[in-house]
């Protein structure tokens, strides 16, 4: 049972939707002008750091200078101009549009934030990937699950857990490699138990994934006050040290970025590739969208829908779990009670902004690991902004992005249904 | 009521069938209560497997095996034990206390006896709220995860409004500051209503993220507008005549927020069964395509039903500052949405049902603090319980499969939907 309401509501560019939008972006132009323009001395720069400080594997280039002023009124300008466009002639496509004045948006603010100062801008970078990779997974996580119509909300329960038994096997065998294995393993465990109830009783797909979440939460949190916060040798794990790839670390901005991070932000980018090839481009990828679109039929030509099913939802399970190890082997080194702060919901936020897709979901990954560096830095750099705000930042950009884009997605015909069989 | 638009309305199979009264009001009552006892068994052998003089006494279970069980029971009984007291105290002692009372007069013995109990209703009034306001959103076919977030700014708003002004009379101050958390907890839940029913953001993502944006606020009042002089983030303390009276003298917290909560049940059950608009939300929530091709506004269903389950969470939040704490802290809320989801699945979505489900989920959680501190069990025991217990509400069928009960009537709730279909 479907409400279709978003098919009501999708937005047609009829002439008067045209103009509204024209004149929202050229106010939104006059925003910037007011929000970040004001105030400005004349001669102030805003310097942007393109080679990490004391990295020596980096051609050093130059710093980035902007003078302050200008830049903003050409931002503004830039924006308002799209606007003017938009009223005389109207843009094709509506996420071009989006990308292009939120980017001057936040090219504003960064300017803004920088104004007499310098921002390590490749470092920002390098963070927004590697707060990206947890939710990278989760999105992962939710695709491959999705794809073949299982809604996993459990992501999150998932993760802490494997959070967990990934930092204690790692503490306990002094391996991290094994504590990645466990962490692996739970979130495959935890991900068969969400598989049998929907699958085979039936469960509603979002109460056993809540119910999965409370249970990830409260049963690591319980062996966290029970065991973990007492002894150190359970929750004292090291981190996966960063390994530079030789030659292409030295390529400038791309290195530090890319090729200087820690082997679990590695493994998360070959992961999405590996799994955009498998979906799109194998057989296994191919049924596995059939059991997702139209189960009924796929069963008719022969695919084991309950088999596909459990696969999938096992195989994002793995891929979870790695996600969950990556919050304590992967950064701190130890379990705190409810570590992962939402970062599983905003793996699905940004699986349905990628529609479904393992390059989108890492592109939206991206934009909300962006988000939060920027709010790290924001703190850094004492902005005149409270830091619970900043904070706020990274989901009301997942409720926008919801709101903006779930009725323009095509999510998988049959997502979120049991199959019975006949 | 007309019955063709609601065809997979369990309550409208209920009431149909007159015949059989009795047994199905047993087979509607036995999953709960199989799956809480069920929930409570896999509990126990999670305590029993963290207790250090368990696992030492099974080490050397083939030489003593009759220590081992002995052990593995006196952790388990221990632990229930102090939650059972903790939860309703100890029927001799309130006799004692009583007895004292009545030949001396001296109240101090009966009141320490009945704590327990009181302090548990106590714990229960925000909780039928809570699970009121998830139950509503249930009913209209929207799963409210939200309630943490509007139970936390309903609490603050109804702080502000017990803090801030002075001067007026009870019967004044005390409805306004209630209504002001209720108004602040609707405004909550409206907005992942309004995003539903206008884009189809899916409310499950969109209410834990206003969840996440309300703690962000709530430090930020806390530690900035509404926090009282001093160095702990707390709001100052309420007006007196904003305070929900209590029936007994401190240190006992119960107080009239009960009744309210029960009057308030009462309400929503009025609502939602007797008044068009309620029969609206529940014929959107059993079948939305139906729903509309009988020329329901959907869009409005889905505003009213989040607006009316942030209110109840707020005007939960609010009881919980007014009746019971006075003043609102960090963390105040946590832990309220999800218990609330419990509740609400475990009243299978009925008013009634929610009442019952609060008072056992309220004297657990009132019990769970005393088993902690005599048992040493972490406190989060209830919480793996309680997602047990979700998911053998959810499914019968699980429970059916390990009692090998045979199913008398199959129904189908669809209680959620996929994203934003």
């Amino acid at each position: 049972m479907t409400t279709n309401l978003a098919q009501n509501n999708q937005k047609k560019s009829t002439p008067r939707t045209r103009l509204v939008s024209g004149i929202v972006l050229i106010i939104a132009g006059l925003a910037i002008v007011l929000l970040f323009g004001r105030n400005i001395q004349p001669g102030l720069q805003s310097t942007f750091g393109l080679t990490p400080q004391g990295d020596s594997n980096v051609i050093p280039i130059p710093d980035l200078v902007l003078p302050a002023q200008p830049a903003i009124y050409v931002l503004a300008l830039v924006t308002i101009f799209l606007g003017a466009w938009q009223l005389a002639r109207g843009i094709r496509s509506t996420n071009l549009l989006v990308g292009l004045v939120a980017f001057c948006y936040v090219a504003a603010f960064l300017v803004w934030a920088a104004m007499g100062r310098s921002m390590d801008l490749v470092g920002m970078m390098n963070t927004s990937l590697v707060r990206a990779t947890p939710i990278a997974l989760a999105a992962l996580c939710g695709v491959v699950s999705e794809r073949a119509a299982v809604v996993n909300i459990g992501i999150e329960g998932i993760m802490l857990l494997s959070a967990m038994t990934s930092v204690m096997l790692a503490s306990l065998t002094h391996n991290l490699y094994l504590g990645l294995l466990a962490g692996m393993l739970t979130g495959m465990f935890v991900a068969a138990l969400h598989a049998i109830l929907v699958i085979q009783f039936r469960v509603d797909q979002i109460i056993s994934g809540v119910a999965v979440n409370i249970v990830g939460a409260g049963a690591s949190s319980f062996i966290s006050n029970r065991y973990l916060q007492i002894s150190n040798t359970l929750n004292n794990s090291g981190v996966f040290p960063n390994l530079a790839i030789p030659g292409l670390v030295k390529i400038p901005i791309l290195g530090p970025v890319l090729f200087e991070n820690n082997i679990m932000v590695y493994l998360m980018l070959i992961l999405v590739a590996v799994t955009f090839v498998v979906l799109f481009y194998t057989r296994w990828g191919l049924r596995t969208r059939a059991v997702g679109e139209h189960p009924k039929a796929a069963d008719t030509l022969g695919i084991n829908v309950y088999m596909m099913r459990y696969v999938n939802v096992i195989l994002g399970g793995m891929v979870a779990g790695m996600g969950g190890a990556y919050f304590t082997i992967g950064s701190v080194g130890r379990f705190d009670k409810l570590m992962t702060a939402g970062k599983g919901f905003i793996g699905l936020a940004a699986m349905i902004f990628g529609n479904w897709n393992p390059i989108g979901a890492l592109g939206s990954s991206l934009i909300f690991g962006f988000a939060d560096s920027l709010q790290i830095k924001m703190q850094i750099l004492s902005i005149p902004i409270p830091t619970e705000f900043l904070q706020m930042a990274p989901y009301i950009v997942t409720i926008v992005v919801l709101a903006g884009l779930v009725g323009r997605v095509h999510t998988p015909a049959a997502d979120g249904t049991p199959y019975i069989k006949q | 009521m007309n019955a063709n638009a609601t065809p997979t309305n369990p309550e409208r199979t209920k009431s149909s069938g007159k015949q059989g009264q009795g047994s199905k009001l047993l087979q509607t009552l036995l999953v709960p209560a199989l799956a809480v006892l069920t929930g409570f068994i896999i509990g126990a052998i999670v305590i029993a497997l963290s207790n250090d003089a368990v696992i030492v006494a099974y080490r050397n279970f083939f030489h003593a095996p009759g220590a081992a069980l002995a052990a593995t029971w006196k952790a388990i009984s221990i632990a229930y034990g102090s939650l059972f007291y903790g939860s309703f105290g100890s029927l001799p002692e309130i006799y004692r206390g009583f007895q004292s009372y009545s030949a001396t007069g001296n109240s101090k013995a009966l009141l320490q006896a009945i704590y327990p109990f009181t302090e548990s209703l106590a714990t229960v009034t925000p909780y039928i709220l809570a699970g009121l306001a998830v139950a509503v959103g249930f009913k209209c076919g929207l799963f409210n995860i939200g309630a943490e977030g509007q139970f936390g700014i309903g609490a603050l708003t109804s702080a502000f409004v017990g803090y801030s002004i002075h001067g007026l009379p009870w019967y004044i101050h005390l409805p306004l500051a209630m209504l002001a958390g209720a108004a602040g907890g609707a405004l909550w839940g409206a907005i992942p209503g309004l995003l539903k029913g206008l884009t189809g953001a899916h409310e499950v993502v969109t209410t834990i993220m206003m969840n996440y944006i309300s703690y962000s606020l709530s430090n930020w009042l806390l530690n900035g507008p509404m926090k009282a002089p001093g160095f702990r983030p707390l709001t100052p303390v309420v007006e007196n005549a904003a305070m929900l009276p209590r029936f007994f003298p401190a240190p006992l917290r119960f107080n009239w927020g009960f009744i309210v909560a029960l009057a308030v049940a009462a309400l929503v059950y009025w609502f939602l069964f007797k008044t068009t608009i309620g029969f609206e939300i529940r014929a959107v929530g059993a079948n939305p395509d139906g729903a509309r091709y009988a020329g329901m506004n959907i869009v409005k269903n889905f505003v009213i039903a989040m607006t009316l389950s942030g209110a109840l969470a707020g005007l939960a939040g609010a009881s919980q500052v007014l009746g019971i704490d006075h003043w609102v802290g960090q963390g105040f809320s946590a832990g309220y949405g999800f218990d609330s989801i419990a509740i609400a699945l475990l009243g299978q979505s009925h008013p009634l049902g929610v009442v019952l489900a609060a008072f056992l989920w309220g004297t657990l959680r009132s019990g769970a603090t005393s088993m902690q501190f005599t048992a040493g069990v972490p406190i989060e025991i209830i919480s793996i319980i309680q997602g047990l217990v979700i998911v053998f509400v959810a499914a019968p069928a699980v429970i059916r499969w390990i009692y090998r009960i045979r199913a008398i009537r199959t129904e189908t709730t669809v209680l959620t939907r996929g994203w934003g279909k």
